[in-house]
């Protein structure tokens, strides 16, 4: 079976039913690792699927159109093996990674903590260094599908700054408390997890200590931007999509609402955002194949576009159904709360906002040196 | 690749987010506040990409990244300049 195949028998019909239940099964993470959606950005030398950048990017696009709670899913596992793949020493690397590109193991992404949001270099949990060991202490808020993972990637604070390390939900002293009833991903439920004194081994440490956030958090979070501007350009077809077939069904005044010419407007600005989110984000992918270091600029453009217009868009799709798009008859109203939440997330939008004016005035600048 | 012309090619990349100020190759960027925390990781993808090098974790330190001369120096630690 295709990926296209599988979205379209197997989650897209589901889509709404996680959302209401808070939860997506295991099992579908499993059949997409067998399509090899898991393993994708990894190379094939280090055991991936080594897939050209603007093909995993068409996966996250196919997979966000018809869940964003699961492509959060496939974003925190794309981080946390990244992060592995990129920054773990070789003994940590033989055994996660495999089980992790394989899709056998659930990666997951612990940074924010209930006092610590963007500010990610000035996280609370510690990491006290206990001979061979790391004991973890600390609490961390809002990590996605925490009851799905089997190991995060935690970061946390060493005597020499932000350190990243990998802690497996198992480990005694890990508990994880689901949060309810959370405005959007809710397939994805996002929990709240307290560390109290867990001990992991010091050779689980991801990237060298106390570059946790220069380095690990700052180049993982520009792969998890990378998938949600990818999953938000997905989100915003489906919006184009149940707004077209709606607007050609329904009828009021005696013609369908696709004759009525502010109601066209809506679908016009949508699908233009479409476009221009779909081409930011191959243009980002372009850059990231090359391993360019425009790559990193070009994805924050590109998730906080397609981000801003998923809001947008779904806010549009909303307005069109009318009523009806505010109850449970048709997914619009899961694409709205969705869409909300990739504005949050991987950095808020504010931070992309920041970092892309921040890159604008040197590159825009006059160049006035003496 | 010479000494020279790593040292040209890495200060070139800098002055792409330093347009409007003088620097020296031994000035430290990040203490000057004329990068910004994405630099790092700019920088690694520049020098490994340029340079066809791929850094360790323990070659991250970012004294190895402050400074034309740090990173020349790093790359010059890492083998890739031809003997003279």
């Amino acid at each position: 079976m295709t990926l296209q195949g599988y979205i379209d028998s197997a989650i897209a019909p589901r889509a709404d039913r996680w959302d209401c239940e808070e939860r997506i099964p295991r099992q579908v993470l499993s059949d997409l690792a067998g399509l090899g959606v898991l393993g994708a950005h990894v190379s094939i030398a280090q055991g991936g699927g080594g897939r050209p950048v603007v093909e995993w990017g068409e996966a996250l696009e196919a997979v966000g159109e018809a869940s964003m709670s699961l492509l959060s899913v496939l974003t925190i596992h794309a981080m946390s093996s990244y992060a592995l793949a990129r920054w773990g020493e070789a003994e940590a690397q033989q055994e996660w990674l495999p089980s992790l590109t394989s899709g056998a193991k659930l990666g997951g992404f612990c940074l924010t903590e209930p006092t610590i949001g963007c500010d990610a270099k000035s996280v609370t949990t510690r990491l006290e260094e206990a001979g061979d060991s790391w004991r973890v202490t600390g609490t961390k808020r809002w990590t996605s599908a925490a009851e799905l993972v089997d190991v995060f990637l935690v970061f946390g604070q060493t005597d020499q700054g932000p350190t990243a390390v990998l802690v497996p939900r198992e480990t005694p002293g890990v508990t994880v408390t689901p949060i309810s009833g959370v405005l959007g991903f809710r397939g994805a439920r996002a929990c709240e997890l307290t560390f109290k004194d867990v001990v992991v081994p010091k050779r689980w440490t991801i990237g060298p200590q106390g570059m946790g956030f220069s380095y690990v958090a700052s180049s993982t979070l520009d792969v998890g931007r990378f998938c949600i501007a990818c999953g938000s350009t997905g989100l915003i077809r489906a919006c184009v999509r149940a707004s077209v077939d709606y607007a050609r069904q329904r009828k009021q005044f005696g013609v369908p609402l696709s004759e009525h010419q502010l109601i066209q407007a809506l679908i016009a600005d949508m699908t233009t955002s479409y476009k221009a989110a779909n081409a930011l984000w191959r243009q980002a992918a372009k850059a990231r194949e090359e391993l360019l270091p425009s790559s990193i600029m070009e994805t924050t453009t590109a998730k906080y576009f397609a981000s801003t217009a998923a809001s947008r868009a779904a806010n549009d799709a909303v307005q069109i159904h009318g009523a009806n798009g505010c109850g449970p008859d048709y997914p619009v109203q899961r694409y709205f709360r969705d869409a909300r939440i990739t504005e949050l997330i991987e950095g808020s939008n504010q931070m992309q906002q920041v970092m892309i004016a921040q890159d604008a005035l040197n590159a825009f600048a006059t160049r006035r040196r003496r | 690749m010479t000494q020279s012309d790593a040292r040209s090619k890495v200060r070139a990349f800098l002055e792409k987010f330093i347009r409007d100020q003088d620097f020296e190759d031994g000035d430290n960027v990040f203490a000057l506040g004329l990068v910004n925390s994405l630099m790092a990781m700019q920088l690694v993808l520049f020098l490994e990409k340029e340079f066809g090098v791929k850094f360790t974790n323990q070659d991250l330190n970012l004294k190895n990244f402050r400074s034309v001369d740090a990173m020349v120096e790093l790359l010059g630690a890492r083998g890739i300049f031809a003997a003279a």
